[in-house]
C-alpha cells in the first residue's frame, strides 16, 4: 500500500519500547559485553598512560593483586591481602543489599562503618587491659553492631513516618560521622598530631588473633559466614521475603497486611548493623587504628557493587572481586611509573559506567524505522 | 576577637563562599530538572583540575605571561572539562536511563580519581614538591577592586574579593531569576516535578534535563575552579575537593532548592567551616566540632520540611527518576 | 455540514505486546459538532484518543485532519494541529498556579507576563462562564476547578478539537450540568468537541453524532436525534448472548457478611461510599454492577481492611462458632488474626493481587508465609500448591518457577483465583476477575466461583459484563455515584433494568 508507505517515512527514526524480560542467558551476555567494553577502555586509559603493551599490563595486574611466593618460603601474603579487601568491600555490599532491595537508598554505608569503627577503637581505648581479651573483642563487636544500626535507624524512622529523602539524609549522615571520628581523635590524641597511630600497639588489646598464623583470615571467614547468611536470609527467611515485597510493590504489602513502617526500620536497622560489624572487622582485624578516611570511599563502591550484582549475595563475589581486581592490580602495574592511586578509582568508575549502560538493552527494546532501506531521495 | 581578625574572618568565610555557591547552584538548576547529581563532588573536582591543566599548559608556553589571558584560558578549560563530564551524567541517565544515585557515587569517584591522577602528573611534572602551583595565575585570580582600599572597612568586606566571588553572586542571582521569572524556568520546574505533564504539554523533558544537567555541571565546575584559584591561590592540592561539593550538594537542602537562599546559606556554611581558626580560645578539637554544623544543620531542615510537607518547600517530586514516555 | 472533516481516523491499529487495544478504528469528527465516544471499559477509547494527542504513536493507520495526512509523533505536534486532550488523570504540575499550568510549554513571543497570561485568561473563562481564579495553587483546588485549568489550557493555547476523556467522572451533577453548557457554548463557537463517555444520559443530552466501540473495534457511529437508549446500549454491550453459565439454587443461605450505613472518604476527601447497606450470603453469589468507578474497588478493600471507614458497620457471623466481628477499623493482619477466612481477588492483580516479578510459588507465600513459627519461610507447600493450581486450572507456564509477570492476563488471573481459594474462605470477593481475559478462561473462572458458592462460601463478585452478571449471580447489587441504587434478582433482572439502575445517581431520582 502506498499510503503505508508514506506513513512510515514520518515514523520516529529511533522508537524505544520497554521489554518484558530478557532471559537469564541474554542478560549475561549483555552484562559481559559490558564487561569487555570496561577492560577495553581501562587498558586503553592505561597504556596511553604507561605505554605497557596490554597483555604485559594484565599480567603485572595479576602479579599485583595475587602475588608471587616469597623466594624459599613458599609462602604467598599477596592474595590473602587481597581476598581481604575483596572481603571488606563484599561485606559492606551485603549490607546494604536488603535496604536497597526494598528501595530504601541508604547511601550512608561509608558513615554506618566509619561509626561501627569508632565504636571498636573507642573500646579498644577504653577497655583495652581492663577486661579478658575476648571480652572486650565481644564488647567491641556488639558496640560497632549498635552503633552502625543506630546511625542507619534515625534516617529509616524518619523515612518510614514523615517520608523525608533517605538519600539525601543519609549522604549527610557520611559527613557527621567522618567529623565525629576527626573529633574524637583530637580528643584522644595528646601528642596533637592529630593521628592516633596504632592502637594499643604492644599490648595487642582488642586485635583479633591470627588464625593459621595469618592476618585476616578471621575477617576472610567472618564475611563468608555473613555473605551465607544474608544469601539465605533475603531467600529463605519470612523477614527477607517480606523485604521483597515492600521493595516490589508496597500496595501488596499493605493487602497481604504487612506493616510497612516497622519492615522499613527493621531492615535499615540490619543494614546498619552490619556496616558497624565491617567497622569492628577493620579495626580489630586490620588497621587497629582509626583515621576519618579509613573506609575510603568503599561504602560508595559497594553500593554500586549492589546494583551491578542485581541485589545477589553470590553473584557480588565476582563483582566486588572485579572490582578490587583492577584497582589493586592497577595500582601495582602503574607503581613503576610513579603514578597516582587514584588510577584505580578511574578504573572502578569506568567498569561501573560500561556495565550499568548495559542494563539498558536488558531493560529497554530500540526500533529503529523499517522503512530506511533504499527508499532515500 | 580583635576588629582586624573580624573582618578577616569575615573576608574568608566570603571567599570559601563562593566555591559552595557556586556548587550548590549548579546542582539546583540540575535538581530542578529531576536529576539528583550524585557526581556534584567529582564535576567540582574535574572542572578544578580542567583549569589547572590549563594552567600547566600556559605557563609551559612560550607565550609571555597576560594574567586576563591566563584567567580566560583556565576558565574555558574549566567549563570544557565539567561540561564533558556532565555529559557522562547525562547520557547515561538521561538517554540511557541508569539509577541517578549508582551513575552520581560513580561519577564523583571518577571525576575526583580523575583529578587526583592528573594533580599528581602535573605535581610531578613541575618538580614533585607535592604542590602544583601557579602563583601568578593565583594572583590573576584574587586581584581585588582598585578602589577597594580606598573605601576602609567598607571596601575590606565588599570590594576585597577576586572576580570570582561576584561572578558566583551573579550567577546565583540570574539562575534563581530564571528559575522563578521566565518561561523556561517555568518549563524546567514542570520537568522536575512531572515530567508526564511537561512532556503532554510539548516541553523537550530530555532536552530540558539535558541542558540544566550540563549548565549545572558547568557552573558546579566553575566553583570546583574557584576553590582552587582563587580560595587556594592557585595551589593544587589532591583530595580537597569532594568534601565542598558535598556541601554544595548540602546546600541545596539547605536553601530548599532557591539559589537566593544559597547565597546566604553559603555565606553561613563558609563561615562554620573557618570559624574555627578565627576563634584563638577555642581548642582544635572544638573548631572540629564545628565543622559538622553545615551537616547537622541540613539535617534538620530536610526533616522539617518533610514533616511540615508544605508543598512549595518540597524537593522536586520527580527527583532521581528517570522518566520514560511509554512507561505503563 | 458538507465540510471537511476536523479529524479522520482510518483503520488505526495500536497493540500493547499481545494485547489489542484498538483495530481497524475509522472515525470522523466535524467542526461545530459534538461527538461522543461510547464504550465500556477497556473497550479502546482513551487509547485512540491517546494516538490522536501524540502520547502513543499508532502501529497502523492513517490520521487527516482537514483532510490533510498527518503524523502525530508527540504532544507538542498535536498542539501544533489545534488538538488539545483533557485526560482523565489531569496532568497539572501540582505546586503551579493555575496561571502557570497554562501557559506551560508555550513559546508565546515576547516576554514572558504572569499578569497578563492571567488576564488573557480570565478573559477566556468569562467568555465560556468558566469560574477559575487564574493564580491558585493546583494542590488547593477542588477536582473541578482542575478541570477547569485544563480545559482552558487546551483553549488558551488556540485549540479548535477538544478531546475531552470522561470529564464528568468526577464531577457533581450540578458541575457537569454547567460544564455541558461550557461545552454547547464551544461547539456554537465552531470547534470540534469529542467526548469519551460511558453514561447513556448524558450522550443523548450533550452530543450531536455517538460513536461506539467495543472491545477495542469501531462497531459505528450513529446521528443522537435518530437513536435511543436501547439501540446505544445494544451496540455497546451487545446482543445478548446466551452464555450458559450454570447457576445453582443457594443451599441454606445464611447472612455471613452484614454492611450497615457504610461511608468511606478517600485520600482526596471525596466521599466514595455512602449510606451502603447490604448483606452477603453464605451459598450464594452477590453481584456488584456498577460503572468503573463508582466506589466497587473502595467496597471490598473496606471490608478487607483497606481503606479507611468513616462510618457504619462490617460485621461478620463466622459459621463456626456463631460469633459476630465487626471488622471496621481493622487491619487486614488483625481481620486474618479474628479467624476470618476473607479471601480478595483485587482489579489490580499484579500490583495488589501478586508481585509480578516473584514466581508462582513465591506468590503463593503472599497469603500463607507466616504459618509456623520458624524464621524460615517454608517452600514446600506453597510448592505443592502452585502445582496444583497449575495443574488443576491448567494455567500456561513454563514451571512454578516463572515469574507471574511473564504468564499471560488469563493466567496471571487463575494463579490469584487458585491462590484466594486455596485458603479455602468463608467469603471470596472479587473484583472483575475476568477483565482481559479470553472465553476459556473467563468460564474457568465461574466455575470457580460456582465451586466455591456451592460449598457455602459467600461470594462477592464485582463484574461489567452485564450477560456475565445475569447468569451467574444470584442476587445483583447495582451501585452509583458510591450509592447503592437497587438489588435485583438475577434470575428474573434484565439488561436494561440494570443499566438504567447503573446510570441514576440516586434510588428513585432518575436523569433522563
Amino acid at each position: 500500500m502506498t499510503d503505508t508507505k508514506l506513513k512510515q517515512n514520518h515514523e520516529p527514526l529511533i522508537h524505544i519500547t520497554k521489554r518484558d524480560d530478557s532471559g537469564f542467558w541474554k542478560s549475561a551476555l549483555v552484562h559481559l559485553i559490558g564487561i569487555v567494553i570496561a577492560l577495553m577502555l581501562s587498558s586503553l586509559l592505561i597504556i596511553a598512560v604507561t605505554g605497557q603493551n596490554p597483555m604485559a599490563l594484565f599480567k603485572s595486574m595479576y602479579e599485583g593483586v595475587i602475588g608471587t611466593p616469597i623466594a624459599n618460603s613458599g609462602i604467598n601474603k599477596k592474595y590473602v591481602e587481597s581476598l581481604h579487601i575483596v572481603a571488606i568491600l563484599l561485606c559492606i555490599s551485603l549490607a546494604v543489599t536488603p535496604a536497597f532491595k526494598m528501595k530504601f537508598w541508604n547511601i550512608g554505608a561509608e558513615g554506618q562503618v566509619l561509626m561501627g569503627c569508632l565504636a571498636s577503637a573507642y573500646c579498644m581505648i577504653e577497655f583495652g587491659g581492663k577486661m579478658d581479651n575476648t571480652v572486650l573483642l565481644l564488647v567491641m563487636l556488639a558496640a560497632s553492631i549498635l552503633v552502625g544500626a543506630i546511625w542507619a535507624v534515625i534516617p529509616a524512622i524518619c523515612k518510614a513516618f514523615w517520608n523525608t529523602n533517605e538519600t539525601l539524609f543519609t549522604l549527610m549522615m557520611n559527613y557527621v560521622a567522618m567529623t565525629l571520628v576527626s573529633y574524637f581523635i583530637m580528643v584522644k590524641d595528646k601528642s596533637g598530631r592529630s593521628d592516633l597511630g596504632i592502637i594499643n600497639e604492644r599490648t595487642g588489646y582488642g586485635y583479633l588473633p591470627n588464625l593459621f598464623e595469618r592476618n585476616y583470615i578471621f575477617n576472610i571467614i567472618i564475611v563468608a559466614a555473613v555473605t551465607v547468611l544474608m544469601f539465605i536470609y533475603l531467600k529463605y527467611s519470612k523477614q527477607g521475603y517480606e523485604i521483597s515485597v515492600v521493595g516490589e510493590s508496597e500496595n501488596t504489602a499493605r493487602y497481604i497486611g504487612i506493616n510497612v513502617k516497622k519492615v522499613i526500620i527493621r531492615t535499615v536497622a540490619i543494614s546498619g548493623a552490619i556496616c558497624g560489624l565491617v567497622g569492628f572487622m577493620i579495626i580489630a582485624g586490620d588497621k587497629h587504628s582509626i583515621k576519618d578516611d579509613i573506609v575510603g570511599g568503599q561504602g560508595f563502591t559497594a553500593i554500586m557493587v549492589s546494583w551491578m550484582a542485581g541485589f545477589n549475595p553470590i553473584v557480588m563475589i565476582p563483582v566486588s572481586m572485579l572490582i578490587v581486581f583492577l584497582s589493586v592490580g592497577s595500582k601495582f602495574a602503574t607503581s613503576a611509573f610513579k603514578l597516582d592511586n587514584s588510577i584505580g578509582d578511574i578504573l572502578t568508575a569506568i567498569v561501573i559506567f560500561s556495565i550499568i549502560a548495559c542494563e539498558f538493552f536488558i531493560r529497554y527494546k530500540v526500533n529503529f524505522r523499517k522503512s530506511v532501506k533504499g527508499d532515500k531521495s | 576577637m580583635s576588629f582586624a581578625l573580624i573582618i578577616a574572618f569575615i573576608q574568608q568565610s566570603i571567599r570559601l563562599s563562593s566555591t559552595l555557591l557556586l556548587g550548590s547552584t549548579g546542582e539546583i538548576l540540575t535538581e530542578k530538572s529531576g536529576n539528583l547529581n550524585l557526581g556534584t563532588p567529582g564535576i567540582m573536582a574535574s572542572g578544578a583540575i580542567s583549569g589547572i591543566i590549563g594552567a600547566y599548559f600556559y605557563t609551559k608556553s612560550s607565550l609571555p605571561f597576560n594574567p586576563l589571558i591566563s584567567v580566560l584560558i583556565t576558565m574555558l578549560c574549566c567549563i570544557v572539562g565539567a561540561l564533558l563530564v556532565s555529559l557522562i551524567y547525562c547520557f547515561l541517565t538521561i538517554t540511557l536511563k541508569t539509577n541517578q544515585n549508582v551513575t552520581g557515587l560513580a561519577l564523583t569517584t571518577f571525576g575526583v580519581g580523575m583529578s587526583n591522577f592528573v594533580g599528581s602528573l602535573i605535581n610531578s611534572q613541575m618538580g614533585g614538591t607535592g604542590i602544583a602551583a601557579f602563583p601568578e595565575i593565583g594572583k590573576a585570580y584574587r586581584a581585588a577592586l582598585p578602589f577597594a582600599d580606598k573605601l576602609g572597612v567598607f571596601g575590606e568586606i565588599f570590594f576585597s574579593y577576586g572576580f570570582m566571588t561576584y561572578l558566583a553572586i551573579v550567577i546565583a542571582v540570574a539562575a534563581g531569576m530564571i528559575i522563578t521569572k521566565t518561561r523556561i524556568g517555568l518549563n524546567l520546574r514542570a520537568v522536575g516535578e512531572n515530567p508526564a505533564t511537561a512532556d503532554a504539554a510539548g516541553i523537550n523533558v530530555g532536552r530540558y534535563k539535558y541542558f540544566a544537567t550540563c549548565i549545572g555541571g558547568i557552573i558546579s565546575g566553575l566553583g570546583g575552579l574557584c576553590y582552587v584559584m582563587d580560595f587556594a591561590a592557585a595551589n593544587w592540592q589532591n583530595n580537597i575537593l569532594d568534601q565542598f561539593g558535598w556541601l554544595a550538594v548540602a546546600l541545596v537542602i539547605f536553601a530548599v532548592w532557591k539559589p537566593n537562599m544559597a547565597i546566604i546559606g553559603s555565606i553561613i556554611f563558609g563561615a562554620l567551616y573557618v570559624v574555627g581558626s578565627f576563634l584563638p580560645s577555642l581548642t582544635t578539637k572544638d573548631q572540629k566540632l564545628l565543622e559538622i554544623l553545615p551537616y547537622v544543620v541540613t539535617i534538620v531542615v530536610l526533616v522539617i520540611i518533610s514533616m511540615r510537607n508544605k508543598k512549595e518547600n518540597q524537593p522536586p517530586e520527580s527527583l532521581g527518576m528517570s522518566y520514560f514516555r511509554e512507561e505503563r | 455540514m458538507e465540510t471537511k472533516a476536523a479529524i479522520e481516523l482510518k483503520n488505526i491499529t495500536k497493540t500493547f505486546g499481545s494485547v489489542v487495544a484498538n483495530k481497524d478504528v475509522n472515525l470522523t469528527v466535524n467542526r461545530g459538532e459534538i461527538l461522543s465516544i461510547l464504550g465500556e471499559n477497556g473497550s479502546g477509547k482513551t487509547t485512540l484518543m491517546n494516538m490522536i494527542s501524540g502520547i502513543y504513536f499508532p502501529d497502523h493507520g492513517q490520521i487527516f485532519i482537514d483532510g490533510e495526512e498527518v503524523v502525530i509523533r508527540s504532544p507538542k505536534d498535536a498542539f501544533d494541529y489545534k488538538i488539545g486532550m483533557i485526560h482523565q488523570h489531569f496532568k497539572l504540575v501540582d505546586v503551579f498556579t493555575a496561571t502557570e499550568n497554562i501557559i506551560l510549554g508555550l513559546k508565546e513571543g515576547g516576554k514572558y507576563d504572569i499578569k497578563q497570561a492571567a488576564k488573557s485568561i480570565k478573559e477566556i473563562a468569562d467568555k465560556y462562564t468558566f469560574d477559575i481564579d487564574p493564580l491558585k495553587k493546583i494542590h488547593e483546588m477542588s477536582v473541578s476547578e482542575k478541570q477547569t485549568v485544563e480545559i482552558i489550557k487546551v483553549l488558551y493555547r488556540g485549540a479548535d478539537i477538544l478531546i475531552l476523556d470522561e470529564p464528568t467522572a468526577v464531577l457533581t451533577p450540578q458541575e457537569t450540568q454547567k460544564l455541558f453548557n461550557v461545552l454547547r457554548r464551544m461547539r456554537d463557537d465552531g470547534k470540534a468537541i469529542i467526548i469519551i463517555t460511558h453514561k447513556l444520559h448524558e450522550v443523548l443530552s450533550l452530543s450531536d453524532r455517538v460513536a461506539v466501540l467495543r472491545k477495542g473495534e469501531y462497531i459505528g457511529t450513529v446521528e443522537t436525534a435518530s437513536t435511543s437508549e436501547s439501540e446505544l446500549t445494544e451496540m455497546m454491550v451487545g446482543k445478548k448472548i446466551s452464555l450458559n453459565i450454570e447457576r445453582s439454587e443457594p443451599q441454606n443461605p445464611q447472612d455471613r457478611l452484614v454492611v450497615t450505613d457504610l461511608e468511606c472518604i478517600n485520600r482526596e476527601g471525596v466521599k466514595v461510599l455512602d449510606d451502603i447497606t447490604f448483606t452477603a450470603r453464605s451459598g450464594e453469589i452477590l453481584g456488584i454492577a456498577g460503572i468503573a468507578g463508582s466506589g466497587q474497588r473502595e467496597l471490598l478493600e473496606a471490608v478487607a481492611g483497606l481503606q479507611k471507614v468513616q462510618f457504619g458497620s462490617i460485621v461478620y457471623n463466622d459459621p463456626k462458632t456463631g460469633k459476630e466481628e465487626n471488622l471496621k477499623d481493622k487491619t487486614p493482619l488483625q481481620i486474618r488474626e479474628l479467624g476470618v477466612r476473607l479471601s480478595f481477588v483485587p482489579e489490580d492483580r499484579l500490583g495488589m493481587g501478586l508481585v509480578g516479578n516473584m514466581d508462582i510459588v513465591d506468590n503463593m507465600m503472599l497469603r500463607s508465609y507466616r504459618k509456623g513459627k520458624s524464621v524460615f519461610l517454608e517452600r514446600k507447600a506453597p510448592k505443592d500448591l502452585a502445582e496444583h493450581i497449575i495443574e488443576d486450572l491448567e494455567v500456561v507456564t513454563p514451571g512454578a518457577n516463572t515469574p507471574v509477570r511473564r504468564l499471560s492476563g488469563g493466567n496471571v488471573q487463575k494463579v490469584l483465583v487458585g491462590r484466594e481459594i486455596a485458603a479455602s474462605p468463608t467469603v471470596l470477593m472479587a473484583a472483575y476477575p475476568v477483565r482481559g481475559l479470553d472465553i476459556n478462561s473467563s468460564y474457568t473462572i465461574y466455575n470457580l466461583l460456582n465451586e466455591q458458592k456451592k460449598k457455602g462460601v459467600a461470594v462477592i463478585f464485582v463484574g461489567e459484563d452485564l450477560d456475565v452478571l445475569i447468569e451467574l449471580c444470584d442476587r445483583i447489587m447495582v451501585i452509583g455515584s458510591g450509592r447503592i441504587t437497587g438489588i435485583v434478582d438475577g434470575r428474573t433482572a434484565t439488561k436494561e433494568e440494570i443499566g438504567l439502575l447503573m446510570t441514576k445517581s440516586k434510588e428513585g431520582e432518575h436523569n433522563d
